[in-house]
């Protein structure tokens, strides 16, 4: 009995080390590592020739509060605050539709949102620049029309910048939409209409405080990608847009100040965290809620 | 009655618009990359040149090439180290599990371009040469985590009597594991290897960091070509991409439809 008990043992610990070291190895060289490695780097100094000096110093996070940072800091997190709302208004009112229909269509309805959460967001955004641009599709054919005489500036602006990111970032904000509509038990709206709630209320009362996590949950899947997106800010916003996202690409392989790329990293990463802490305080307190 | 129903035309009026809006530019995309005119604007007549000039560049075809290899190469090794990271979160407790767990929604969470910064600095601090085995080693590390994820979403609707049925009908750890456990969570390693591909295919950011001068995926160069002008073989090439996907995609959710109707 001990003896079979005891391989038995043997033979577990033994596939837990085969199957979960490689993982723990991987992630903890190729992600944790990294990760320290520019925390570290945030505190060095950068070198005449752009070089990374060991020499401690708190610089780079001062450097971070002067007003040409701070202002590319704001406006980006403007950016990302209005592709946000642009997402969940324009999100919303789309998923619950989905989420509502038949059966029958539901499952071509629901493809045809995963089809562009697949395709490349870079061949999505290049999409944009072949139909806003001056001599472009849409100004081409306003122009043959006559509405317009003059091509309109659509690409280069901050409009466009945020076109370009609710377009890449719209299909995130809906599925997480998607998922918690569609897991709203429905006989909580019958009772709600049953006991006179007028559709208004019962959809703020009801519906909107129910579908809160998927809300939530789409808010940082947008908002924090948001941030890091340089290539739509740089396509579609040219030289003028300089995002926080930009930002840090321009220090690491062009300005080569990688302990001030460092430092932005790192306030990124504050920044994400802020928005992970907020969300898994107010999931808990709705489970509670809920218990 | 009737006002319910007014709602449901208005709400279903105005998802028609947004799926329109979601797909209009990418059939604009289509339509023009067969557009006789080198300008991106006013329909002049069908033509399959703009292919054809794309089959005779050389930059381009290397950069498929290269993604093609790191898109194989990065799938078949985070799928190993995924699926076996999936089965043994399922089977073992051991230390350092909610650490693991936290650690793997890490490529997830963080924004992609403080992944790509994070790994140039730390090749460059361990003197590796930044090119192909660079962007392998960088894509199956974003590939890992949702690879866990999809395996182990298949994992949970798994029945765990069904393995002590096979090892006390005498089949050993192994033997179970591959005709008992496999077969029943392949569909799920599949998903998550076909995530891994097209994940792997389509990274532009994080790529950008690590492939180092003269290393260039197919985003990469269509990123390059962007920035020096709009011509129709850029829409030939994003056509040709938006077919892999969309294909992957296609056969992906068909796997996860299957999936589910049995269930």
């Amino acid at each position: 009995m001990d003896t079979t008990k005891g391989k038995y043992k043997k033979k577990r610990q033994y596939g837990h080390i085969v199957t979960i070291s490689p993982v723990m190895l991987w992630m903890i060289i190729l992600v944790a590592v990294p990760l320290l490695i520019v925390a570290g780097m945030g505190f060095m100094t950068r070198g005449t020739y752009g070089q990374v000096e060991y020499k401690f110093t708190l610089d780079n996070y001062k450097m971070l509060a002067q007003p040409i940072y701070l202002k590319i800091l704001l406006d980006s997190l403007g950016i990302a605050f209005l592709t946000t709302f642009f997402c969940l208004i324009l999100g919303y009112p789309f998923a619950y539709f989905v989420a509502n229909v038949s059966a029958k269509y539901k499952v071509i309805l629901f493809m045809l949102i995963m089809i562009p959460f697949w395709t490349n967001s870079l061949v999505r955004t290049y999409a944009w620049i072949v139909i806003l641009r001056t001599t472009g599709v849409l100004n081409s054919y306003l122009m043959q029309i006559g509405i317009i005489h003059q091509p309109l500036q659509l690409l280069y602006t901050n409009g466009a910048v945020i076109l370009g990111l609710t377009y890449a970032l719209f299909p995130f904000m809906v599925l997480s939409l998607y998922s918690s509509i569609e897991a709203l038990d429905k006989t909580y709206l019958e009772a709600a209409s049953d006991l006179g709630a007028s559709p208004v209320q019962t959809f703020l009362r009801v519906t909107l405080p129910l579908t809160m996590p998927g809300i939530s949950a789409g808010i940082i899947l947008v908002f924090i990608p948001t941030l890091g997106l340089f290539y739509i800010s740089d396509l579609l916003g040219g030289s003028k847009t300089m995002l926080i996202g930009n930002l840090i690409q321009n220090e690491f392989l062009t300005a080569r100040n990688w302990p001030f790329g460092s430092a932005m990293s790192i306030l990124l990463i504050a920044i994400t965290v802020i928005f992970i802490v907020i969300y898994f305080k107010h999931s808990n307190g709705e489970e509670i809620e809920v218990l | 009655m009737k006002k319910r129903k007014l709602t449901k035309g208005i709400l279903g009026t105005y998802s028609f618009l947004i799926y329109f809006i979601l797909y209009a530019p990418i059939i604009i995309l289509v339509v023009y990359s067969f557009n006789k005119s080198k300008l991106n604007a006013v329909w002049t007549g069908f033509t399959l040149n703009w292919y054809s000039v794309l089959a005779n560049d050389g930059d381009v075809l290397q950069a498929l090439q290269n993604s093609l290899t790191i898109a194989f190469f990065s799938t078949v090794i985070s799928t190993f180290i995924g699926t076996l990271a999936a089965v043994g979160m399922y089977k073992y407790k051991f230390k350092g599990k909610t650490a693991l767990d936290g650690l793997l929604y890490v490529p997830i969470i963080i924004p992609e371009i403080v992944m790509g910064i994070s790994l140039l600095v730390f090749f460059t601090q361990t003197k590796i040469t930044l090119g192909l085995f660079t962007l392998i080693l960088a894509h199956v590390t974003f590939s890992i985590s949702y690879v866990v994820i999809v395996v182990r979403a298949r994992m949970k609707s798994f029945d765990k009597s069904l393995e002590e049925a096979a090892m006390d009908l005498g089949a050993n750890g192994l033997q179970t594991f591959t005709k008992v456990t496999l077969p029943i969570i392949l569909p799920g390693i599949i998903a998550g290897a076909l995530m891994a591909f097209t994940l792997s295919l389509d990274d532009v950011i994080i790529s950008f960091f690590v492939s180092g001068a003269g290393f260039e995926t197919l985003p990469l160069r269509i990123y390059s070509m962007v920035r020096t002008g709009v011509t129709p073989e850029i829409n030939a090439l994003s056509t040709i991409m938006l077919a892999v996907t969309l294909s992957i995609a296609i056969i992906s959710e068909l796997i996860q439809l299957k999936k589910s109707k049995k269930i």
